[in-house]
């Protein structure tokens, strides 16, 4: 069955969504993501969408929910690269994805990562 | 009807006379908006020579038909002009109907017969009502398609997106936000959003008259929409009964920094971004 990889840099980890989502490949994708959090104690996920033409309600709760299971597991995500169609359909679904950070594009949304780990870091991390 | 109508000899033989009675028919109701005499007249004159080459191919009583498709184009012509030149329905349909009164005086002279005369009445007045609300329907699918046009111009006029420094928009909205304009104005910002790579977008809703629940929501949609593409929305522009609104009616406009000026948002958009305006040195 296909798979959408997933690259470790450094802390964080990179998905970049290239093919058209269905069901299936967003529920592998979830596993797949949360197994690898815990795996390397990552503590920044990046998703990158820009290839992403189509989503109906499943893809943009998956979205969300990765995003929150991220979070329970100590890591933040941002989404990029969303396509103005694809921000529109979302808000018509009533999809806001409210705890889902977003940037433009990859380059952003790794500074914004960096920002939102920096803001964190007195918690602890920075002194390990 | 077994009785040869006598409606087509009459317009006919009588065209002179049925046009001055009916001119004046006409500035007799419609009295200051009638046009010049000599267009009215020749206007008129079009309209009974039609009539009358129409009439006299025998069908005088159904003009769906196709020889009266001269007629309907002759009236098509007239209500149309006159519903741009902002005549009411009433007015262009009155066109039609002062005729009747014309024609009945001259039907009341020729026709003695009191069967006849009564048969002849009926018929036209059929007839010449029918052609009366044709005027009416193509007077209002006239002023319908000015609407749709002026709609369509406001529609496009008023949906810029402006660039106010290198990672900052500007979407000053003027008018009332209704669905079919958040969708146009939410496509434009997040075209511009991806063409220019902005991080910040501003909502000036200066020109917005007022701001109800739906325009809120309206609102809050864009605000979403450009979230989601890693863009910042501030609203500004924001009038003191338009802040009173918005509390009255427990409008929940969530995180959204909002600002009372463009002013003031561009400072916070610049802020964010690290710059800051000086004075210039050396200058006063």
């Amino acid at each position: 069955m296909e798979r959408i990889p997933i690259l470790k840099m450094g802390e964080y980890l990179l998905v970049s969504i290239q093919v058209d989502m269905h069901d299936r490949l967003a529920l592998a994708l979830q596993d797949d993501l949360t197994e690898r959090i815990v795996q390397h104690t990552a503590h920044g996920v990046l998703i990158d969408i820009s290839a992403l033409e189509i989503v109906d309600s499943f893809i943009g709760r998956m979205i969300g929910n990765i995003a929150a299971m991220a979070h329970i597991l100590d890591a933040q995500t941002v989404v990029v690269g969303m396509r103005p169609a694809v921000a529109i359909t979302l808000v018509e679904l009533g999809l806001s994805l409210p705890g889902v950070h977003t940037a433009l594009t990859v380059e952003r949304g790794m500074a914004r990562l960096q920002e939102l780990l920096e803001t964190e870091s007195p918690n602890g991390r920075a002194a390990s | 009807m077994t009785v040869k109508m006598r409606l087509p000899e009459i317009l006919q033989h009588h065209q002179a006379v049925l046009v001055t009675d009916w001119l004046r028919r006409q500035q007799d109701i419609l009295g200051h908006r009638a046009g010049s005499e000599r267009d009215e007249r020749a206007t008129a004159e079009q309209f009974l020579k039609a009539l009358g080459e129409a009439s006299r191919t025998g069908n005088v009583t159904d003009p769906d038909q196709a020889e009266w498709s001269g007629v309907r184009e002759v009236l098509s012509d007239i209500s149309r002009d006159r519903a741009r030149q902002g005549y009411s329905s009433v007015e262009t349909a009155t066109f039609v109907f002062s005729l009747k009164q014309a024609l009945f005086d001259r039907l009341r002279q020729e026709v003695k017969d009191p069967d006849a005369l009564a048969a002849e009445f009926w018929a036209t007045t059929l007839l010449l009502d029918r052609l009366g609300l044709y005027t009416t329907e193509v007077h209002q699918k006239t002023r319908e398609e000015v609407i749709g046009r002026q709609q369509q111009e406001l529609l496009e006029l008023s949906t810029p997106v402006v660039q106010l420094w290198d990672g900052v928009l500007a979407l000053p909205l003027i008018g009332t936000l209704d669905s079919a304009r958040t969708q146009v104005v939410m496509e434009s910002l997040l075209q511009r959003i991806v063409e220019t790579g902005a991080g910040i977008a501003i909502i000036d809703i200066t020109g917005v008259p007022t701001v109800d629940t739906l325009v809120a929501q309206h609102l809050l949609k864009t605000v979403s929409a450009a979230r989601l593409m890693g863009a910042d929305c501030i609203i500004s522009g924001i009038r003191p009964q338009i802040a009173q609104t918005i509390v009255h009616l427990g409008v929940a406009l969530g995180d959204v920094t909002t600002k009372a000026t463009l002013a003031g948002a561009l400072a916070v958009a610049l802020a964010r971004l690290g710059l800051a305006v000086g004075r210039a040195p050396g200058k006063a």
